[in-house]
């Protein structure tokens, strides 16, 4: 194994986590201020893939498409919260989860409507192709750059956002006491509607920045859920550092487990042994992590404050 | 109070369930024999669930994955009985025995590697990590190309009980019936006895029943594992009945449905999650015969059971009088 | 030296900068009604938590008839004879009357992993339920669900609870609470009638109970207990007025 291909994986991993930090973010956000669990999370983050392949075709060009598929996505966050979360907030977590399991299908299925069956392959523009080299070993696709590069700056963005500015502290305020905050003349139902559509910007940001890669597609919002659940339970439910620490630990682990535990585990049993169990073990290695952690914490890493 | 609250009611339904689907087969109509051993299998699953779900309180989104085992530990020894390997473990058969032990057993190691983790977090945690583990199973199988990966597996043979050929539709009906007897029963005793008044106290309040001086974590691992294994056996009989196995039975979104079975026809009732299963399988039924988009009304139809339902079908039953009760936050 | 039945020595939890308990020495004879009195916030509900287990203390030791019990899980403390009631009614509301009871029953007979006979079938533990639902005079609700009984009838109940669980050692947490006049009465009344058998440890605001149940008072103010004695030495301890009624005071006795 060699160097240049590790820190290949590397970034991978670093990939990986900033897509899932983007994802985890809106589902811890509208966790820990509006107590709210959403299943129907990745179903935004598929709808904004969507949104955005459609309009690549409209405008004939990914990142025009981007700029006016995040308001967009935004949108249908909004009327889901309008319509549907809105109800739910008084509701215990198990109503609102099975609630939101409908919702997935009905999202679902809407959007089988709209698209037909088939996914929505996104094409890359011309100057995003190709590869940067870095050194004479390390060449790195331009476009993988360019999403880790996206979503530290969204990252940072949502840091800078929450901490340093008004509609942040409104938001840290209606976390820690909602209805101190609503007290204080907050208004409580404009800022959760705020929240729950820059959550689903976020998601669907990360479906949008994925598609070239994977192309858009009905199905790719039901795997991502489960692993943004993962990232946000180790992570702590509600805690933004949770979920960001989380993630990236996450997305390593993944990414260099499935790249390497065969060679890992070759080391001391045989190839053919290996090679059989590396891949289950690989697949079910995030799973061991999670329980890992909450067999010492079982509120997750970062737990934030009880209210 | 407790006990079954609905008596007449759970006899004319298991009565009918006994009696239609076979006379309408005799009758020449195998569709709503098919139909009625598919429900029976799920009942038998949501009546496991109903175990830690509606007398234990413990939102269990996971448990699909035991579905799974149990179809897969059908699948697997059927599998190397045809193609070799694993002989010396004894198996590579198509006894039904052993099936049933290796559905059931690993079901029940499962649950409590798994319940050790999840019986210490609780509300939405515990919904989260149960949905997770059960997806963790899901990866790993797919993983594994010998058994088909992502394509799954069909067995040629079904489980091999003396006396008894399950490729009968009607034997196998009166298997699967059977067993779903077995699992209400089981639960029934399991939820009347004193294990079950400390099981159904933590429910109420898990702090006040600690304080008591019950170590309800092992009350509810026990549970737990019993609920598994039981759900185990139902997927042994789904196997059968499918004859193709696939990593979707433990997808989580099979677990969804399995709560909504539950959840539909009233938690904590005898009857409750097999009436469920009915209403539920039915309209599905229902709806795809109409619409290749029948997900769609579906999912609102969930969705307004959840806004506006309250006490689930069971509960349509209740008499006027008798009052609601409050939800408690997980 | 005499032997209590419950001790605290040193100990201390705090939450952040707050210090609820502090340095926290408490000493309770067998067979006494030793009230925990204070004004709000002074940690009498973080120093119950403690005492059952539901929180561990930072520093210091809990001594139960002489063993330590500090880092004893709370069902096992249940076993030793330690009951507590809380605050705010804490009964399982969607089970009957009876079977509240019985559950407490029921955690003395041995293990209840029994899975075949049916528990309220067993007349052992419902003749004994029944017995203590009579003392408190609620046996004509037995089998009502406990969530249409009044919160007076409730607090009846957690009393009936920590008779039925025979403890040796009685926490009540405010069992006053939320209890109009007559009701208070009859809490009253059934706590003098309960107090000869057992020991108890009570937290109260009600001055009055206090006074009139209390064989001894302990003071706590900011997590410190700052005076022991008799309701009558209590009433006449300076530093107590002032922990009340603030440093001005000089007026009437509380």
């Amino acid at each position: 194994m060699d160097a240049a291909l590790f820190i290949m994986q590397v970034l991978n991993g670093l990939q990986l986590g900033l897509l899932l930090f983007l994802v985890a973010s809106g589902l811890t956000l509208v966790f820990g201020i509006m107590d709210f669990v959403n299943l129907a999370h990745a179903s935004l983050y598929m709808v904004g893939a969507m949104i955005c392949a459609s309009v690549t075709f409209v405008v004939d060009s990914f990142l025009w498409a981007i700029v006016i598929a995040l308001p967009l996505t935004a949108l249908v966050g909004w009327a889901v919260e309008r319509f549907v979360a809105r109800k739910l907030y008084a509701r215990d977590h198990l109503d609102q989860v099975l609630a939101t399991f409908g919702l997935i299908l009905v999202l679902g299925t809407s959007a089988h409507l709209i698209w037909g069956p088939q996914g929505i392959a996104v094409p890359l523009p011309e100057w995003l192709r190709g590869q940067v080299t870095l050194s004479e070993t390390l060449i790195l696709p331009r476009y993988r750059l360019l999403i880790i590069g996206a979503g530290l700056s969204a990252a940072g963005g949502l840091f800078w956002l929450v901490n340093y500015t008004r509609l942040g502290m409104l938001i840290r305020a209606g976390a820690s006491n909602r209805r101190m905050a609503s007290a204080l003349g907050v208004n409580i139902e404009f800022l959760f509607s705020v929240v729950f559509a820059l959550g689903a910007a976020l998601a669907g940001l990360a479906g949008m920045l994925i598609t070239p890669i994977t192309e858009a597609s009905l199905g790719m919002g039901n795997s991502i859920i489960i692993t943004a659940f993962v990232v946000i339970i180790v992570g702590g439910i509600g805690s933004m550092k949770g979920a960001f620490i989380a993630a990236m630990l996450i997305g390593m682990i993944d990414t260099l487990g499935r790249a390497f535990l065969d060679g890992f585990f070759a080391l001391f049993m045989s190839l053919e042994a290996a090679e059989n169990s590396a891949p289950a073990v690989s697949a079910m290695l995030i799973y061991i992590i999670m329980a890992v952690v909450l067999a010492f914490k079982p509120a997750g890493l970062f737990p934030p404050k009880v209210r | 109070m407790g006990q079954n609250s609905y008596p007449k009611l759970t006899f004319v339904v298991l009565l009918l369930l006994a009696v239609v689907p076979p006379l309408l087969y005799v009758s020449g109509n195998p569709f709503y024999l098919d139909l009625a051993t598919r429900l029976t299998i799920l009942a038998t699953a949501a009546v496991a669930l109903n175990l830690v779900l509606g007398y234990g309180g413990l939102v269990s989104f996971g448990h699909a994955a035991y579905v799974g085992i149990g179809a897969y530990a059908v699948g697997i020894p059927g599998y190397h009985a045809l193609y070799g390997g694993l002989e010396s473990l004894g198996l590579a058969t198509h006894s039904g025995f052993v099936h049933l032990a290796l559905a059931m057993g690993i079901s029940a190691v499962f649950a409590f590697l798994t319940g050790l983790v999840c019986l210490r977090t609780k509300g939405v945690y515990f919904i989260m990590i149960t949905m997770a583990f059960a997806q963790m199973i899901y990866y790993a199988i797919v993983s594994i190309k010998t058994y088909g990966g992502d394509d799954g597996l069909t067995i040629d043979v079904r489980s091999e009980f003396p006396g008894i050929s399950l490729d009968n539709p009607l034997q196998l009906f009166a298997v699967s019936y059977g067993v779903l007897l077995f699992a209400i029963v089981v639960v029934r005793t399991l939820v009347n006895s004193r294990f079950g008044m400390v099981l159904q106290g933590a429910k109420g309040n898990n702090e006040r029943v600690i304080m008591l001086g019950y170590n309800t974590y092992a009350y509810r691992l026990t549970a737990y594992v019993i609920s598994g294994a039981l759900a185990g056996l139902a997927g042994a009989l789904l196997g059968n009945f499918t004859t193709f196995i696939s990593p979707e039975m433990m997808d989580w979104t099979r677990s969804g449905d399995l709560m909504f079975m539950v959840i539909l026809g009233g938690v904590a009732t005898t009857i409750g999650p097999v009436l469920g299963s009915v209403v539920f399988i039915v309209i599905e039924e229902i709806l795809s015969s109409f619409t290749v988009y029948w997900q769609l009304p579906f999912g609102l139809l969930l969705m307004a059971v959840v806004l506006y339902g309250r006490g689930g079908l069971v509960g349509f039953f209740k008499s006027r009088s008798a009052p609601t009760k409050s939800e408690s936050k997980p | 030296m005499t032997d209590f039945i419950l001790e605290t020595q040193h100990l201390s939890k705090a939450f952040g900068g707050i210090r609820a308990t502090d340095d926290l020495d408490l000493q309770v004879l067998p067979g006494e009604l030793h009230a925990v009195i204070g004004p709000n916030g002074a940690g009498k509900t973080t120093l119950i938590s403690q005492l059952c287990g539901l929180q561990t203390p930072d520093t210091g030791a809990i001594l139960y008839k002489g063993k330590d019990i500090t880092n004893l899980p709370p069902y096992k403390r249940a076993h030793l004879g330690i009951a507590r009631s809380f605050q705010i009614t804490s009964l399982i509301m969607e089970m009957t009357v009876l079977d509240n009871v019985a559950l407490a029953v029921q955690a003395r007979m041995g293990s209840s992993f029994r899975f075949f006979k049916p528990a309220r079938q067993i007349s052992a533990i419902r003749d004994q339920a029944m017995d203590c639902l009579a003392r408190v005079n609620l046996a004509h609700r037995a089998d009502v669900l406990t969530h249409e009984l009044s919160h007076g009838e409730h607090r009846h109940i957690e009393i009936a609870i920590a008779l039925a669980a025979k403890a040796d050692l009685m926490l009540l947490d405010e069992p006053m609470a939320g209890l109009g006049v007559e009701e208070s009465r009859a809490m009253v009344d059934l706590l003098t009638a309960v107090k000869t058998h057992t020991t108890i440890v009570l937290i109260e605001h009600d001055m009055d109970v206090v006074f009139a149940l209390a064989d001894r008072i302990s003071v706590l103010v900011y997590g410190h207990i700052i005076a022991t004695g008799s309701p009558s030495e209590i009433r006449a301890n300076k530093e107590v007025e002032i922990a009340y009624l603030g440093e001005e005071s000089g007026a009437s006795a509380c």
